[in-house]
């Protein structure tokens, strides 16, 4: 099959947890990694390393140890910074995840009555309800972007929507749900245009496009580290430098000051400004490994193995009778993450007849309610690929499939 | 791996889900409430018709899986026309049977059809799907009671 990282075999060796056996002898197969990714032993064995061997606190340790937990933990801000080809290391700020990163962000641009915020009808929850949130407190307007038939954004009403009132634009590349690949760098230009800040989710683009935050040109992206092969409890903000140092601090505590009297403090500049108290150390550590795993395999040859895996997978789901996909159907268009209906069986039902024969999928709303309500529906079974999967998997979702249509007796 | 899943997908329940007992919403009624299982969001709207200390009719409407509709189903057949006091402890025990990880023997006595849910409590991501609708009877029995007899 042609766009299928060459050395698949060799890169699934890379994940122990792989070759696990589930109940009954059933191999893995693990098509839920929109959900979480997979860990390869290069990551997991440099977090056992540096807490065997180096760990510290950092910044405040005044010994040998504690130097050089800081230079692995500075040192994954910048494999990071690299991973986004960031101008500088300073405007990456770790936090505990993608949803902080938002909330972040929410909780500390200035708003207003008369200011609106504008999102998408495809957003995680954590875009949304964190700009919810934000909109009660200050008084400013939520507006959205609503959706097509085929899963993508309706621009048809965009200069309404977004107009000179609009402080935050908020979108996210990829949609976790239907899949779709939004046009970033149009909506960033978008944003430009009326001088609103672009605030990028880049959960699900992360692990499997190239992320050049010069060159897409927004003000601020987050992601998330479990989903890019790193493990969970670190998540990354990135921002434009003078912009972060214009925010106010998001947490008070260790580390984000740069003197405290009683009275008042003042506040050291990004990264360490958002960054109170003792960070996730070994979590910021292994998402340095792992981005830098990613970046030696290449995003490009990522990319075109989900890619390869997607059109494989969509024709595959096809085949079953009584098969509704969401979303768009060219792979070209859309990352590896395929929300599906079928006729007669309740996603959960699906997913737990799945998981009988070791197939893991995630079924319900996938934290996009608002998603699922423009398409009648209210829940979905997902399968999402990466890039461990092998076309054998795919086989074993569809046949699957087919056995649960027969299991609950339908057509 | 089928004889597991069987055990939890037992002929009775695959039966109520085709063809569920006492579905749809119903005059007259004493409370109405809403209830969600938020991660996977199967919803029910319940509403309960109490009279002299008897449940007279639990009508619903609901979306969600096999397991869901299933024990709403399974719920009616258990506590229409029973004594309130009963259908209570009817509840009760469906409960202690759903949270005893598999180690409880179900009284068919007691429990009817409900007996068919035993192997979805070995399933801790399920059992909160077959007791939705049982939690949602328990709160608007309880909301009739308390707030008395609205017309
Ligand atoms: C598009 C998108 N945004 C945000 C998130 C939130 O990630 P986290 O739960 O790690 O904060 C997710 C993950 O589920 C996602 O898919």
């Amino acid at each position: 099959m042609e766009g299928l990282l060459p050395d698949l075999d060799v890169i699934r060796k890379d994940f122990p947890i792989l070759e696990r056996m589930l109940a009954g002898g059933q191999p893995l197969v693990y098509l839920d990694s929109a959900n979480t990714s997979q860990k390869p032993q290069v990551v997991i064995d440099t977090m056992v390393d540096h807490l065997e061997r180096h760990n510290a606190n950092i910044a405040r340790a005044m010994h040998q140890l504690g130097a050089e937990s800081t230079e692995a933990y500075e040192g994954a801000r910048d494999k990071v910074a690299g991973f986004l080809n960031a101008p500088s290391r300073n405007e990456v700020i770790f936090t505990k995840n993608a949803t902080e990163a938002l909330n972040l962000l929410a909780r500390t641009i200035d708003l207003g009555p008369g200011d609106n915020v504008v999102i998408t009808e495809m957003e995680h929850h954590s875009n949304i309800v964190s700009w919810q949130l934000a909109c009660e407190r200050s008084g400013a307007e939520l507006r959205w972007f609503g959706l097509t038939d085929d899963g993508r954004l309706d621009l048809g009403n965009a200069d309404q929507l977004v107009d000179e009132h609009t402080k935050v634009l908020a979108f996210t590349w990829v949609s976790n749900m239907l899949g779709t690949i939004n046009p970033v760098t149009d909506l960033v230009a978008r944003a430009k245009a009326v001088g609103a800040l672009s605030v990028i989710d880049a959960s699900q683009a992360a692990p499997q496009l190239t992320v050049d935050v010069q060159a897409v040109g927004c003000d601020f992206l987050v992601f998330t580290g479990h989903k890019v092969c790193g493990p969970t409890g670190i998540g990354v903000l990135w921002g434009r430098e003078e912009l972060l140092n214009e925010l106010p601090p998001f947490h008070g505590g260790g580390e984000m000051i740069e003197t405290v009297t009683m009275a008042r403090s003042t506040y050291a500049k990004a990264p360490h400004r958002f960054e109170a108290g003792t960070p996730p150390i070994v979590e910021a550590i292994g998402l340095g490994c792992a981005v830098d795993y990613l970046g030696h395999i290449g995003l490009d040859a990522i990319h075109r193995h989900e890619q390869a895996i997607t059109a494989y997978a969509l024709e595959g789901l096809q085949s079953v009778p009584g098969m509704t996909v969401l979303g768009p159907l060219d792979a070209a268009g859309r990352g590896g993450a395929i929300s599906f209906e079928l006729d007669g069986v309740h996603p959960h039902d699906i997913a737990q007849v799945l998981d009988s024969r070791g197939v893991a999928v995630r079924a319900g709303h996938h934290c996009a309610k608002p998603a699922h309500a423009r398409f009648g529906v209210q829940s979905t079974t997902r399968m999402s690929s990466y890039l461990y999967t092998t076309p054998a998997e795919i086989d074993a979702l569809v046949e699957g499939l087919h056995h649960t249509r027969s299991y609950f007796k339908v057509g | 791996m089928s004889a597991e899943l069987d055990n939890l997908y037992q002929e009775i329940i695959l039966d109520h889900y085709k063809n569920p007992h006492h579905k749809g919403l119903r005059d007259p009624f004493e409370s109405e409430v809403h209830h969600v299982n938020p991660t996977c969001g199967d919803e029910v709207t319940l509403r309960v018709h109490l009279a002299e200390g008897v449940v007279q009719d639990v009508s619903y409407d609901s979306v969600g899986c096999s397991i869901s509709q299933a024990s709403a189903s399974v719920l009616t057949d258990l506590v229409i026309g029973k004594p309130v006091d009963e259908a209570m402890s009817i509840h009760q025990t469906f409960l202690e049977l759903m949270q005893g990880k598999g180690t409880v023997e179900p009284d068919e006595d007691v429990l009817e059809d409900g007996i068919a849910f035993a192997g979805v409590a070995k399933f801790p991501a399920r059992v909160k799907c077959a007791l939705l609708s049982w939690m949602a009877w328990k709160d608007a029995t309880t909301q009739a009671q308390t707030e008395g007899v609205t017309p």
